[in-house]
């Protein structure tokens, strides 16, 4: 999971914050709050996670409840993950 | 219509012409028809000319009859008739038709008063010899600009900022200050401009040179006060509402056709302008000319509803279709025009369209703006709504949804998911007592694109707080007005001016001598307008209703019964569709980037990768693109060349020209 973790936080400074480590983002901070993401936002880290890790995410599953931190994502992640197997 | 420019020497010398000269070359663009300096004591007026009104003797500089007393103007007064009744009557003397002479003579009689006057859209230069005294003023809504600058030795003004820089003595600097407050509100706030040391004169307001003291006054303000004067009588039902608005409307309209050259309008295809050709067709006998702007792709393409306007209407119609690689072709010559930096490109397909306008012959076009802002348009005030309803009742699954009335155009929002719908329109608990409750999701939004700044940049703003600076000018009474109300006063006080009137509307429509008039901006319409109670203006969620109720039966019903829909302009596909553009290689490269020093270079290095794969739809995205961009291009053709010849807008040194006197 150190990995997807990696991968995550690589994909938010690229996308997001635009490579800019000068802003510091702790796995717990919401991506909501912090103001990193809006509504286009969330399409593009959704397709970026379908796209990587090769899982569907559902209607009922785009919710800040799984997708708003570091955190949420990679533990959802590892639910999903397993579910498909 | 036409540039002014001018010189008051504080060393006491009388200006030399070749100053004033290069100071008119700069601007031609705005009066390519005749021009004309004057010089008396310390002081030099120059205007270029755009011929509308009283055609053979209405040339400027213009004077009283003993010289006492000359101007330079650019504007209309729409009810210089009346004006002038009233002035003969008193025993005036008036030599010409023009318009110019009936303010000279206000002027003579009432002093700085005389703007109290005028109905119109301004700004001019009085220069009083025997007080020697110069006397600046600017229309109460901002429609023409104004700029000025003190240096040791001179106060030094004009219609737009190049013709200031045309002085070698002036310093062409960026101030970062206005650029964080771009990059939060749209706007810079006056009289800061984004160039430091350079003013603008704010709308409604008055300036005067005297003995070395500038003094700057409000002479007029907006207000949304309840019953306050200047309502013309602005209570009752909602049929008398309706009646009142559509008489003010037709009048506004009437007096803004007075011309001695035909005049168009433009047609968008919305509520606003529609009304205003409806307006013009039913109540006038001007034969009308509609222009409009359509789009190869759909998503911004109003072209079908343009048509139904002009069958219904029966105008004579001209269009031009506008692409991606239009708007990346002429964006250096916008950005040349606006002269400051815009986050977004609507800017370019209205210059392209007074194009248009002028190739056709024309050079006066009436449009819609200021309805939105007056009678209650935007979505941002619908939005606002909603989300004080879903304030009171913050675990309602049902409130959100909402929210799905709003930005029906707007395809990644409309497709979000409720939950997540729920959290980008959530109130905060701080939030609901903000006076900027109504923008503060727009201008938290844009205040992201402060991240592109360089370090150095981050730390010359890092204390600075544009919503203090806001708080600070606000108008006593804002707290006490309806939040719609005060939703109303920052559009109109601040976008309106600041975007809507000058990087949409004057100076891409001057930059090939067009003059745009608007009835909805008719200070009557806009008075009354403020009065009427927010919830005839926006009944639930139906936006413009008392218009609709009052005009909408002049037009097309497709129309009258249409949605919002916001003139927008394609964004990153502009500059990143295929070909490469050069001066978008150029000015976006690292390299650039760095020696520029405004933004950081790996930041902007990771944006244009991202607009380069495609992968940028977002609207923050695509408003770091612009405002990025167009920064990088005021550097280029205001600070680093000014002028210069091998800068990547069209424009060249300036039109050369003889002027009389």
């Amino acid at each position: 999971m150190q990995n997807i973790e990696q991968e995550i936080r690589q994909f938010v400074t690229d996308n997001f914050l635009f490579g800019q480590a000068s802003i510091r983002l702790s796995n717990y901070d919401s991506f909501l709050d912090q103001g990193i993401i809006d509504s286009t936002g969330v399409l593009e880290l959704v397709a970026f996670l379908e796209e990587k890790y090769q899982i569907k995410i559902e209607d009922n599953e785009l919710t800040p409840q799984y997708l708003d931190s570091i955190h949420k994502l990679v533990k959802f992640l590892e639910t999903k993950v397993q579910s498909s197997r | 219509m036409c540039g002014i420019a001018g010189i008051l020497d504080f060393t006491g010398r009388r200006p030399e012409r070749s100053l004033l000269q290069r100071m008119l070359e700069r601007i031609r663009h705005r009066g390519p028809d005749d021009c004309g300096i004057y010089t008396n004591k310390q002081v030099g007026l120059a205007h270029a000319r755009l011929s509308i009104i009283d055609l053979p003797s209405g040339r400027q500089p213009m004077h009283n009859e003993d010289n006492s007393v000359s101007i330079v103007f650019n504007g209309e007064i729409f009810n210089y008739l009346e004006l002038r009744e009233d002035l003969l009557r008193r025993g005036h003397k008036l030599l010409t038709q023009s318009d110019t002479e009936v303010i000279l003579h206000l002027y003579e009689e009432k002093g700085e008063e005389c703007v109290h006057d005028l109905n119109g859209q301004w700004s001019f230069a009085i220069w009083d010899s025997e007080n020697e005294k110069l006397f600046l003023s600017r229309d109460r809504l901002g429609v023409r600009p104004l700029f000025y600058t003190i240096t040791n030795q001179a106060f030094l003004f004009g219609s737009e900022i190049k013709s200031i820089f045309a002085l070698t003595q002036v310093s062409r600097e960026i101030d970062v200050v206005a650029l964080a407050q771009l990059f939060t509100c749209w706007v810079t706030i006056p009289p800061r401009t984004i160039f430091k040391d350079i003013l603008e004169v704010p709308p409604g307001h008055s300036l005067t040179v005297k003995q070395g003291k500038i003094s700057v006054r409000p002479y007029w303000q907006l207000d949304f006060t309840e019953g306050s004067e200047g309502a013309g009588g602005a209570n009752g039902c909602e049929e008398q509402y309706a009646e009142q608005l559509l008489e003010l409307l037709i009048d506004a309209t009437r007096i803004r056709l007075r011309s001695d050259v035909p005049v168009g309008a433009y047609l968008s295809g919305g509520l606003d302008s529609t009304v205003v050709s409806a307006l013009i067709k039913k109540f006038t006998d001007t034969p009308l000319t509609t222009f409009s702007v359509s789009f190869d792709d759909p998503q911004f393409d109003e072209s079908s509803y343009q048509q139904q306007a002009v069958r219904f209407l029966d105008t004579n119609h001209q269009d031009v279709r506008c692409t991606c690689e239009d708007i990346g072709q002429v964006f250096p010559d916008v950005i040349w025009h606006t002269e400051k930096p815009i986050l977004r490109t609507a800017p370019a397909p209205l210059y392209i369209l007074s194009g248009l306008v002028r190739e056709h012959g024309y050079k006066v076009v009436l449009t819609g703006e200021g309805s939105d802002e007056m009678l209650g348009g935007y979505d941002i005030f619908k939005e606002a709504k909603i989300r004080r309803f879903c304030m009171n009742h913050p675990e309602s699954k049902i409130r959100p949804l909402l929210f799905r009335r709003l930005y029906p155009y707007l395809q990644n929002l409309q497709g979000q998911s409720n939950a997540y719908l729920q959290a980008f329109f959530r109130v905060r608990s701080d939030e609901t007592k903000n006076e900027f409750f109504s923008h503060l999701p727009r201008w938290q939004l844009t205040s992201k694109l402060k991240s592109f700044f360089s370090d150095d940049v981050s730390s010359q703003t890092a204390s600075y707080d544009t919503y203090e600076e806001l708080r600070g000018i606000l108008p006593q009474a804002y707290s006490g007005w309806d939040g719609f109300c005060q939703a109303q006063y920052l559009e109109a006080q601040f976008l309106l001016p600041g975007y809507i009137l000058s990087s949409q509307g004057d100076r891409v429509a001057m930059a090939h001598a067009v003059e745009g008039r608007f009835p909805f901006l008719d200070y009557r319409v806009v008075e009354f307008a403020a009065r009427i109670p927010p919830t005839l203006k926006m009944k639930v969620l139906n936006e413009k209703y008392l218009l609709k109720r009052c005009a909408g039966g002049l037009l097309p019903p497709s129309i009258a019964r249409r949605f919002k829909q916001p003139y927008r302009a394609p964004e990153g596909k502009s500059f990143f569709n295929g070909a490469r553009i050069d001066y978008v290689d150029d000015l976006l490269s690292p390299d650039r980037i760095r020696k520029d020093g405004i933004f950081n270079p790996l930041a902007v290095e990771k944006l244009v990768e991202k607009f380069r794969q495609g992968r940028a739809i977002g609207t923050k995205d695509n408003m770091a693109l612009v405002g990025i961009l167009s920064t990088q291009l005021l550097l280029e053709q205001f600070v680093r060349n000014f002028g210069e010849s091998a800068t990547y807008a069209k424009h060249r040194a300036g039109n050369s020209a003889i002027c009389h006197r």
